[in-house]
This record gives structure tokens, sequence and C-alpha cells, in this order.
């Protein structure tokens, strides 16, 4: 084959390859809206389940999805954002910041059912939490706390440093440069973090089913078991409860997940404008 | 200025949530995993063929063969695709179709595994059985649904390496009269290709790592497999189903398997550190 043949027919391929993954990523999400929209309205989203999930809705799995989410974010974004700050304000490159990233790359490499058994015989039977959106909660905090880390990591380190040295000019302390000049720069970054981190979580199935349970009543507290949407939909589609239902719920799932993606985008759009 | 000092304290502790929650979750995965290994014997363990929880009978062989069949097969079905798609966008997409491409292929990462699981389970598992035969639910299903899961580490990561190869080795390359593919393959992709191994190494932790979406494709047979499309059990598709009721002894297997997952896992981790860059966020 000559250059030019060689070279259009990479080209093609290369071509066929970016179509392909498009075309797989709209017929997935089609086909799972396709599905399950029909059964979704106003009454799915607002009722309880009925017969384990063959009629009525998916509202305390929403609920306890919500629940999840927001502990797992109230926590692991002051600890994220704190490690980001620390990382790039208060302390130079050394062994000690390498074995903090280290730590931080490994933990985002850690499967979901490690966390899940760890969270398992950590917080709900170590520390007697049982079943419970606050044993989910942390166990998701610690799953998330990495893309946090990263996301902020790089939205602080993209603040010019002409205003870190215009605000100590001032004579503003490190804290003060940091809270009236490093985060407002770099909120939007910081804020597509915690975005990922609700979508990570709002998806999460292994991790979640070990240590806030299965269980599809409303939530009372911090310690009730809850069932999320994903768990909901997983129980639903695996022992053949109701495909319909768990389309519902995937088609409720993949909307959430969709925009979640739409904020980001917005959200890095902006960032990109900023600089 | 000691409320500067106290915050520099706390920000130091709190910088090491990530790493104390990563050391908190080796030490308690090893206490309730390493006894049984222990008493079973590590060679047993690994090695031995049958799983029999009831009868006091360790061995995961068969689950670990799983798990090598459905990894193995996402890499050869997901990576070349992967690349081709990062070659795609870093080289030949217009710049304003490689914008709206990009944030697409995050998508694919934020759809829950679940979701890939149950289409897999209706859409891909039929025809696999009706044009490829077998029972349908196979170590196949477990890889093709694997390989469109570590698509966007792949792409993600190898399109950043791609980028970061210096303009002066695409402009030398072509200005020595080489074709655009020709310094692509001679000159970018071997300049690239720590990233691309990293993208490699992550993308497989994913696929060895992910549960849900396998446990609903792979029919969790618990048998040596010889045909990809034949069902099969992995690591962790057996912890994510036995872990619903599992107690004592068997309870403490399912730990130990979680051992044997976080060595691998630690082990990709530690050589994905080595071959290169940090990798890109997600």
């Amino acid at each position: 084959m000559s250059a030019k043949t060689t070279q259009r027919v990479a080209e093609a391929l290369a071509w066929m390859a970016g179509v392909f993954t498009l075309a797989l990523l709209f017929s997935l999400v089609f086909y799972v809206l396709w599905r399950g929209l029909p059964v979704v309205d106003i009454r799915f989203l607002l009722s309880n389940p009925e017969s384990m999930g063959r009629a009525g809705g998916i509202f305390p799995t929403i609920v306890g999805t919500a629940a999840l989410t927001l502990v797992a974010i109230v926590i692991a974004v002051p600890a994220g954002v704190g490690t980001a700050i620390y990382l790039t304000e208060y302390t130079q490159e050394s062994t000690l910041t390498r074995l903090i990233r280290f730590g931080t790359d490994s933990l985002a490499g850690v499967p979901s059912i490690i966390f899940g058994l760890f969270g398992f015989v950590f917080f709900v039977i170590t520390l007697k939490m049982s079943w419970s959106i606050l044993a989910g909660g942390l166990t998701l905090a610690m799953m998330i706390l990495p893309t946090v880390v990263r996301t902020s990591e790089e939205a602080i380190g993209a603040v010019p440093r002409d205003l870190r040295q215009a605000s100590f000019a001032l004579g503003a302390t490190r804290w003060q440069m940091v809270t009236t000049v490093v985060l407002p720069g770099a909120l939007p970054g910081i804020v597509t973090g915690i975005v990922l981190g609700i979508g990570r979580s709002i998806g999460e199935t292994a991790a979640v089913i070990l240590t806030a349970g299965s269980s599809p009543g409303l939530p009372t507290s911090l310690l009730s078991p809850v069932r999320t949407m994903a768990v909901h939909f997983y129980i639903l589609a695996r022992e053949g409860i109701s495909d319909q239902a768990a389309w519902g719920t995937g088609a409720v799932l993949v909307i959430a997940v969709l925009l979640i993606n739409v904020v980001i985008n917005w959200l890095i759009g902006r960032m990109v404008v900023r600089r | 200025m000691v409320r500067e000092r106290i915050i520099r304290y706390l920000l130091l502790l709190v910088a090491f949530s990530a790493l104390g929650s990563l050391v908190l979750i080796t030490l308690f995965i090893f206490k309730e995993g390493l006894p049984l290994i222990v008493k079973v014997g590590l060679w047993r363990f690994i090695f031995g063929s049958d799983w029999s929880p009831s009868r006091g009978s360790f061995g995961i062989l068969s689950m670990i063969i799983g798990s090598l069949w459905v990894t193995a097969g996402a890499l050869i079905l997901g990576v070349p695709l992967g690349v081709a798609v990062a070659i795609f966008t870093a080289e030949f997409a217009p710049p304003a179709l490689t914008a709206a491409v990009r944030p697409l292929i995050q998508l694919l990462a934020g759809i829950p595994s679940v979701i890939y699981g149950f289409v897999g389970l209706t859409v891909l598992i039929p025809r696999i059985e009706r044009y490829l035969g077998g029972p349908g639910p196979s170590a196949l299903a477990g890889a093709m649904v694997l390989a469109i899961m570590i698509l966007p580490t792949i792409v993600s990561i190898s399109e950043d390496s791609i980028r970061a190869v210096p303009r002066e080795y695409r402009d030398g390359a072509l200005a020595l009269g080489a074709t655009q593919w020709q310094t692509i393959w001679r000159v970018i992709l071997p300049a690239a290709r720590s990233g691309i191994m990293t993208s490699v190494i992550l993308g497989m932790g994913r696929a060895i790592g992910e549960t849900m979406a396998v446990i609903m494709v792979v029919g969790n047979a618990l048998a040596l497999p010889f045909s990809p499309l034949q069902s099969v059990t992995t690591l962790t598709s057996n912890i994510g189903l036995e872990m619903a009721y599992a107690t004592g002894d068997h309870r403490r297997a399912l730990f130990a398997i979680g051992v044997v997952l976080f060595v691998i896992i630690m082990a990709l981790s530690i050589s994905a550190n080595l071959v290169g860059r940090r990798p890109a966020r997600r």
C-alpha cells in the first residue's frame, strides 16, 4: 500500500471508531429512555413501591439516593477541598505530598465492591451503625474523595500566581488569601468535582447495597436503612420482579446522569471563559 | 498568628484523609480476610478449583480465571477501539466535533454500571445466544460490556497523552515529508506510549473491579471456562452475589477474595504510577 492509501484507510478507520462509539452511546441512552419513559409520570416519582416494586412508584428510593448523596458530599467536600488547599498552598513538593497523591490516586482505583466490604465491616459492624444512611454515606464519601481532591487541585492550581502575590502584598495572611482569592477563583472547578461526585454517588450500587441495605421504606433518621434508585433498579432487574418498573427507574437514573453532565459541561465552559 | 497555625495543622490533618482511608481499607479487608487464607493455605485458596462454602471448601481458581477471561476480552475489544477514538479526537476530527465528543465520552463514564448490566442482559445476551450459540450469559458478554465501560478511561487518558506530544515532533515529521498517518504511527504514538500504557492499566483495573454489570451478564457458573461462550464467575461477581447471605467462614472467605482483588488492584495502581505521569482525572 502506498503511503497515501494507508493515510486514507487509517483516517477512515479512526472516523469509524469515533462514529461507532457515539452511536453506541446514543443507542444506549435512547434504549433506556425508550423502555423506561412510558412508565415514568408524577405518580411513579411520588408514590411508594407496592408488592416489592411490581406496582407503585419509587419515591422512597429517590429520598434514599438524595440522603446518601448529601451525607457523602457534606463529608467529602471539606476533606477533599482541604486536601487540595494543603497540597497547593501550604506545602512544597516533597515525599509527603507524593505519598498523599499516591494515596489519592490509589483510592480512586479501588473497586466499589471493596469499598462495600470495608464499609460493611467497619461502619456497619465495627462502629455499629447497622445498614444506614450514615454508613452508606460515609462509604460513598471515601469513594468520591479522590475526585473532589483532583478537580479542586486542578482548579486551585489554575488561579493565577499574581493574584496570590497581590493579596500577600496587601498584607493578607495565607488563610485570608486562600478564602478571598483562591477559593472564589477556583469555585467553578471545585463545583465540577462536587457534581462529578454526586453523579458517582447516584449511580453506585455495589458499595451501597452492602452498607445502606436495600430496605424500600421511607427513612426516618440518619440511622435508617434505605434503598437507592440504583439498588432498586438492580433488585427489580436481577430478580426479575418487574422489567417495566426497572426500566422506569433506569430512565430516571439516566435522566439524572444526563442533567449532571449538562451542569458539569456548563461549569467547565465557565472555567475556560474565566481563564 | 495562632489562628494561622491552627489552620495549617487542621489542613495537614485533612490532607491525610485519602491516604488514611486507603490504609484503613487495607487494614480491615486484610483483618477480615487474611485469617481464612492462612487457615486454608494460600496455595489451596488460589489454585483450588472447588468452591463449596457449605462443605468448608474454598478454592477460587475458577473465579480468578473468570476474571482473567472477561478482563482480557474487555482489553482486546476496548483498547484498540479506545485508542482509535483518541487518535480520532486528537488528530482527525475537526475541533468543533472534538469539543462535542469529549463530554459525550465522559457521559459514558457517568452511566451507572447496573444500567450497562441490564442493557447487556436484555440486548446483548439473546443475540449472543442466537448468533454464536452457548447459554447466552457468558465471558464474552462480560467482556463486551466491560469493553464499553473502560472506553472513557482509555480514550481520555490516551487523548491527553497524544495531545501532550510536543508540536516540534509533529512538525519535524511532516517537514520530512511524512504523511499525517506516518507521523501518528511512527512519531506521535511512540512518544505518547507511557500515557497510553497508563490508560490500559487503569482500564484493566476498572474491568477487574467492576461488579454489578458483570454479575448481570456472565451467568455466574462456578466452573473452569474453556470457551468465551461459557458462563463464568469472577472474583467480584462472587463477592457481590454471596455477601447477601454469607456468614461465618463463608463471609470471611469473601473478604479473602477481597484481599486477592485488592492486591491485584494495588499492583496495577503502583505500576500505573511507575509507568508514567499521574492519571488525569477520571
